[in-house]
């Protein structure tokens, strides 16, 4: 059933596919042509993959674009994590395929060949997958738009808010990369600046299978937290072996910096109980982004929305209402305007565009659910705080954006 | 297997016959833009056709299978990379420093290898280039996992602006095409000879006088230098040097783009990287064949189905079976090489 569910997304976003390539001949300004890159294959494919193409769809629905004569066109395609792949199909989408605005992306590496892209050739990018804050730092770009989340937000946020929240000791396991490193830096900072001590930290290769000898360095610190200063497969590992170790039940916390819920939900509430972290969007947050988590999951294999499908949604229905403002969808300037108009959307609520290009919006400190807590398939998460707009990225003048004066 | 080519009544016929695809190869290559196919797709496919060719004077003519060829790929192209955007210099100043590192780190790496032969071979040299993958991963310059972005293409000699698709293509042209001569004319130079005589038979070309290891390591050398100028051309032309160029797997592609084109044939390489590239490049997208949808996803699960049927049904690879074929058709012809 699983099977013939993505089969069955897999031709109607081919079938999409195809009209789009047939109409592409005749593009005119009225034609918006949305380009939406992901990982199709591996590791992002449940936080991001044909999820971001549905998130699409739907936005495209709800901005009512295509009822004020504007004729709007998905195409998708899969970059694979390497930054070659990217850069190839995004060159070939902007010079060939009249594409406008590229979006999503998750993987840094290739969203920073997509920015340096979209800045030569004057187009659009959307970026609500990757998580580097060099987005929005040294290689910001007038062209590009960072919606969602951050290292620096999530570092930052876990770090502030758990440390207040009385996990004042806190230890590390890094994955041994410049990606592990950054957090850590960056989690060491923000738990320091909150009164917190970081008793120590360890290096893990990246992809380790056995994380025993790292848990048990970390269970004999006897810090009140540890902070997981890695991604995917390595996060859920750690946290799955924890588990094993009674870590969460021996009384010490456990800090995840980078979780999407389909990392919970594959490591099922058992063992990611009592797990802390900081997304920006969770589905059960109110009326509306309960009715959009209904709307989407039967078009992403009952996938819940992650933050990333969110910030899709949100950053392209932000894009239409520039693009109706100006008439026009030039990149360079719809970006500018997207800047200059506040934002207001079902999901994320009200905030704005920095200069930088940074999505301002709230971040909230969440923790995982024990099994009896949740109801029922997805109620996964507890708010735990709420980290208001103004004090959850980075901000402007730390970043060494060069938009910024 | 290649044949063993009767070097001496059939070299002149096969000179013709090599400088006929040459030059047919160069005229197709060179009307590209006007055709209206992608040319950085065709960039990218050149860049891997000149890679698949350094690969396959090591494994089809030498006889060496190194599993490590990425490190030379990934090194030139972080050496190219960081020339041109760290310390400025132009584009063929930065290409040939990343050549130069590439031919380098063959001869320390090649030393050490060519002691052994078989999986011991394809196993030292994948244990050394995991040891380089993971000291780019680490390495500050490289910039991990997010690679060195930006690179400048700048402007050939001073002269030609490379930001210019057309200007690049036909740079990338150039280069892929002398690349390409170079190796033809090594494989049927004296040295080539002396090469093929001791993967037919090292004891016996030791026998003979020649100095196997010599031989071996010179081969090694050469595969690895075309190899840098490979992966630095293809860091200039997509501004970008990336972990992808020096992982295990980019070791990996290269041996199938050899083997499905077909090892030790001049033309094998370059039709191999053709198709492999074109797969990843085309079904990146998905693929719709009538009613028949194939989504993105299924690249890899692709890639792989035709590895398999070429290692069962199409041993030679695409062109090496077309030789064959028409050996024995007409069993006059000389054969190729």
């Amino acid at each position: 059933m699983q099977r013939f569910k993505q089969l069955a997304l897999a031709t109607a976003v081919a079938a999409l596919m195809g009209v789009a390539g047939g109409a592409g001949a005749q593009v005119s300004d009225n034609v918006i042509k949305i380009g939406v890159l992901t990982d199709m294959s591996s590791l992002y494919t449940d936080l991001a993959g044909a999820g971001s193409v549905a998130a699409a769809k739907l936005a495209i629905e709800d901005s009512g674009i295509e009822k004020k004569g504007y004729k709007v066109e998905i195409v998708s395609a899969d970059h694979q994590n390497k930054p070659d792949v990217g850069s190839a199909i995004a060159r070939q989408w902007y010079d060939q395929d009249h594409v406008d605005v590229i979006v999503d992306v998750p993987n840094s590496g290739v969203a920073l060949a997509i920015n340096q892209i979209t800045k030569e050739k004057g187009k659009a990018f959307l970026a609500s997958g990757p998580g580097t804050s060099d987005l929005t730092g040294t290689a910001c770009s007038p062209n590009t738009i960072h919606w969602t989340y951050d290292t620096w937000m999530l570092a930052n946020g876990t770090g502030t808010a758990i440390t207040k929240a009385g996990g004042d000791s806190w230890f590390f396991i890094a994955a041994d990369y410049a990606f592990g490193a950054a957090l850590q830096r960056d989690t060491t900072a923000a738990v320091e600046k909150a009164g917190g001590k970081v008793l120590g930290g360890v290096k893990a290769p990246l992809n380790t299978q056995d994380f025993s000898s790292f848990l048990l360095q970390a269970q004999a610190s006897k810090a009140k937290v540890i902070g997981l200063a890695n991604a995917g497969g390595d996060t859920t590992n750690s946290i799955k072996q924890a588990a094993e170790f009674g870590i969460v039940s021996g009384g010490q916390q456990l800090a995840g910096l980078l979780v999407f819920i389909t990392d919970v939900h594959a490591l099922g509430l058992k063992n990611a109980q009592g797990l802390t972290f900081t997304t920006t969007f969770y589905w059960d947050m109110n009326e509306q982004t309960r009715a959009f988590a209904k709307r989407f999951a039967p078009l992403d294999k009952g996938i819940y929305p992650t933050m990333v499908h969110a910030g899709v949604y949100a950053s392209l229905l932000h894009y239409f209402k520039a693009v109706e403002a100006l008439k026009s969808d030039d990149g360079t300037k719809v970006i500018a305007k997207m800047k200059e108009m506040p934002t207001d959307d079902p999901l994320f609520g009200k905030g704005s565009v920095r200069a930088d290009g940074r999505g301002i919006h709230p971040a909230y400190l969440v923790k995982v659910k024990t099994p009896a807590e949740s109801k029922g398939p997805w109620d996964y998460y507890k708010m735990v705080a709420t980290i208001p707009a103004d004090q959850a990225f980075r901000p402007m003048t730390a970043g060494g954006c060069s938009l910024v004066k | 297997m290649a044949t063993p080519t009767p070097v001496a009544m059939t070299a002149a016929a096969g000179a013709r016959r090599f400088a006929l695809g040459f030059v047919v190869l160069a005229g197709v290559l060179a009307l590209v833009p006007f055709a209206g196919i992608y040319p950085v797709f065709v960039m990218k496919a050149l860049c891997f056709a000149l890679f698949a060719c350094a690969f396959n004077l090591l494994l089809g003519y030498g006889g060496l299978l190194s599993f490590g060829h990425a490190m030379f790929l990934g090194t030139a192209g972080y050496v190219c990379a960081h020339a041109a955007k760290a310390w400025g210099w132009p584009p063929e100043a930065a290409i040939a420093v990343g050549t130069l590192s590439a031919m380098l780190l063959g001869a320390a790496v090649g030393v050490i290898a060519i002691r052994r032969q078989g999986i011991y071979f394809a196993m030292i040299t994948l244990a050394i280039a995991q040891m380089f993958y993971f000291f780019y991963l680490q390495t500050p310059f490289t910039h991990g996992e997010d690679g060195i972005q930006a690179v400048p293409r700048g402007r050939l000699f001073g002269l030609v602006d490379l930001t210019s698709t057309t200007a690049m293509y036909y740079t990338v042209l150039v280069i892929f095409l002398a690349g390409f001569a170079a190796i033809y004319r090594i494989v049927h130079s004296p040295f080539g000879a002396a090469l093929n005589a001791i993967r037919e038979n090292e004891p016996r070309a030791i026998s003979l006088g020649y100095d196997a290891d010599r031989y071996k390591l010179m081969a090694f050398v050469l595969s690895a230098t075309f190899a840098g100028l490979a992966g630095a051309t293809k860091a200039i032309v997509f501004e970008l040097a990336s972990l992808t160029d020096v992982h295990w797997t980019m070791s990996g592609e290269v041996v199938l783009m050899v083997l499905v084109g077909g090892m030790g044939t001049i033309f094998g390489p370059v039709v191999g990287a053709f198709v492999i590239v074109g797969i990843e490049s085309y079904l990146s997208a998905g693929l719709t064949l009538g009613s028949v949808v194939i989504g993105p996803e299924w690249v890899t699960v692709i890639t792989g189905v035709i590895f398999v049927a070429c290692v069962l049904a199409f041993r030679r690879g695409i062109v090496g079976e077309w030789l064959a074929w028409r050996q024995r058709r007409r069993p006059g012809t000389p054969p190729d090489t």
